[in-house]
């Protein structure tokens, strides 16, 4: 199986108030199709991980591979490229663009790729709403929708250029036990039918014990995978 | 339409009252702008035209001169110890030289001689003081633009009337004379002569109107007992008289005699004029600045509000100047409707102003459609804006994502 992100004894420390690591020589491997749960307590440094797999935290030493590639010290408007390309977000508040309709929200990445036309993109969008059950609810503004509905937007955005990962903070973090089954059954198929990697960051243990592989972290080290 | 461009033209439209005041803010500094610089162009104008009817761009004149010892001595170097001004005549020597050498310089348009005397206006038992100036009335007259200002009669016919005169409003009213009256004329040399009164000029200047007259120039020279190559003053009119300092000078080392600039001789309107070139040039770019201001409020705050689509942007691949792109493109948005706006708003106003009389020699408000102070005005507000927008613009293009996603 392809490996899609690797990484090698990362290591993170925070300066501010006083000097202290939050991870610990992180290696591991994640293979493309898989759905990869971070468990851990508050404070154990499993977002602070996500982070930096997203190439928007530059601030540690170590290395990441992202499809192959070295990401880290790529100056910072080539990490914005490689995230417009290769990773799709999920964050626990949906942080839809509120003045655009959804179509729009979910437009507005592959857009900033400019690889196809406007009108290429906006099938590719009604597309992908479509999979997600939203397909009339495409020309709403987008903050005329449920929390649940907004998510599922905010997934069909994050999967709009095909990217390599999607990585989610806590993705089902502020819904109901209903829309988070919903949520999670979205992702579950992403990576059985179309071979998606997910890395999802969560706090609900139903929710990463039914996922493929957990990583349980624990004061910056990796406890297990 | 590009992405970045979509997303500054939602935000525009997003908050229409925001965008509103900051067009408004604009429109009113630029239309101010517009209006107080074209004013002030107006002003100077009027002021200049005043003056030109009776000050030619340069005066070249014979200067008094004090006397000076024979032999420079450099032991001794006062021998006359009380100098005095030397009684000389106050004549150009060789006029038709000098004047030659003045009409061959690129610089000048016209030059004309022109002879000065004072003089007392008889009329039966009345007297009055004054001047009676000696013209070629062609040429004085493309020099001062007489013929605007004559009330009565013709500056032409003075031209076929030797013994012609015309004479200011003021000294008309006094001594109760109209065109077709004699006037008789005493001149410091006690020469007398009785004229024909062939117009009337007014200057609204009244001190100008009840002393000044305008006489042939021969005739001038004959009551001074003067011969026809008497001359006191060469007056120069030159293209542009902004630049009748330097061509003084020039002429001062070309013919040898004073050459005197119309803003030396005008100290106190120009010195006026610079004043009031400062105030409003201040003032209405402190206008300007504060529509900038506002702009930059706004700005400010549609990026605290925005802060969280600016940190999402960001993570889904939105480079630093894309965001900088983003808000510099509302800024500069909004700058341009409040330019148009204000241009619009400015032609309004002087178009309205232009129809207002004031009176007295101004007549109508002195302001008109100055171009080049519409686009003096069109580059600032650009550049205020684009600043306005720039610096906020700037400040969320610096904003770290993961800082505000982990909130």
């Amino acid at each position: 199986m392809k490996t899609v992100l690797k990484t090698e004894k990362i290591d993170k420390y925070f300066h501010d108030p006083v000097e202290f690591q939050v991870l610990k020589d992180i290696s591991f491997e994640v293979n493309r199709g898989e759905f990869l749960s971070m468990i851990g307590k508050s404070g154990s440094g499993k977002s602070t991980l996500l982070y930096i797999l997203s190439t928007m935290d530059t601030e540690y030493s170590g290395q990441l591979h992202i499809d192959g590639q070295l990401v880290t010290g790529l100056p910072i408007d080539s990490l914005a490229e490689i995230r417009n390309e290769k990773i799709g977000f999920v964050f626990q508040f949906h942080y839809l663009l509120p003045e655009f309709t959804c179509l729009q929200n979910v437009m507005i990445p592959a857009l900033k790729l400019g690889k196809y036309s406007e009108e290429e993109i906006e099938n590719k969008a009604f597309e992908k709403l479509k999979i997600l059950g939203l397909e009339d609810q495409a020309l709403k503004s987008a903050n005329k929708l449920s929390g649940g509905q907004q998510q599922r937007v905010a997934i069909a955005r994050a999967l709009i250029n095909d990217p390599c990962i999607i990585m989610g903070d806590e993705p089902t973090g502020n819904l109901d036990s209903k829309n988070s089954n919903i949520v999670f059954d979205i992702f579950q198929n992403l990576t059985r039918e179309f071979g998606q990697t997910i890395i999802a960051v969560t706090h609900d243990e139903d929710f990463a014990h039914r996922s493929d592989r957990i990583i349980e972290m624990k004061d910056g080290n990796i406890l297990a995978h | 339409m590009n992405i970045n461009n979509k997303i500054a033209k939602t935000y525009i439209f997003s908050n229409k009252k925001l965008t509103a005041v900051g067009v408004l803010g604009v429109l009113l500094g630029m239309s101010v702008y517009i209006f107080m610089n074209c004013l002030m162009v107006g002003f100077d104008r009027t002021s200049n035209m005043t003056v030109f009817k009776n000050t030619a761009h340069i005066r070249v004149y014979k200067d008094d001169e004090i006397s000076k010892p024979l032999i420079k001595d450099s032991i001794a170097p006062y021998l006359i110890i009380n100098p005095k001004i030397v009684p000389k005549i106050n004549t150009i020597i060789n006029p038709k030289k000098i004047l030659q050498i003045l009409k061959n310089d690129e610089n000048v348009v016209i030059a004309t001689p022109q002879v000065n005397t004072n003089v007392f206006y008889n009329n039966g038992k009345s007297q009055i003081s004054g001047t009676a100036i000696g013209i070629i009335p062609e040429e004085a007259n493309n020099m001062f633009d007489i013929k605007s200002t004559m009330v009565e009669g013709h500056l032409d016919h003075l031209i076929h009337n030797p013994n012609g005169i015309i004479i200011g409003s003021g000294v008309a009213e006094k001594m109760n004379l109209t065109t077709g009256d004699n006037i008789n004329l005493t001149s410091s040399k006690g020469i007398n002569r009785t004229l024909k009164i062939i117009g009337i000029f007014k200057t609204n200047n009244y001190n100008i109107d009840k002393i000044k007259s305008y006489i042939n120039m021969p005739l001038a020279q004959q009551i001074l007992k003067e011969g026809n190559t008497y001359i006191t003053d060469i007056n120069v009119k030159v293209a542009d008289p902004e630049t009748a300092e330097p061509i003084a000078a020039h002429l001062t080392e070309l013919t040898g005699y004073n050459a005197e600039s119309w803003q030396k001789s005008n100290e106190t309107i120009v010195a006026a004029g610079r004043m009031r070139k400062i105030i409003i040039s201040f003032v209405s770019f402190t206008i300007l600045l504060i529509a900038g201001f506002g702009i930059y409020n706004i700005l400010n705050m549609t990026v605290s509000q925005k802060i969280n689509d600016i940190a999402i942007l960001k993570a889904m691949g939105f480079k630093g100047n894309d965001v900088v792109r983003i808000f510099v493109t509302q800024a500069v948005s909004i700058g341009v409707m409040g330019v148009i706006g204000g241009v619009a708003m400015a032609t309004v106003v002087i178009t309205l102003l232009k129809k207002v009389y004031i009176g007295g020699d101004i007549g109508y408000f002195p302001i008109n459609y100055e171009s080049t102070k519409y686009l003096q005005g069109i580059i600032i507000g650009l550049v205020i804006t684009f600043f306005a927008g720039y610096i906020p613009a700037k400040k969320a293009a610096n904003v770290d994502p993961v800082e505000i996603l982990r909130r």
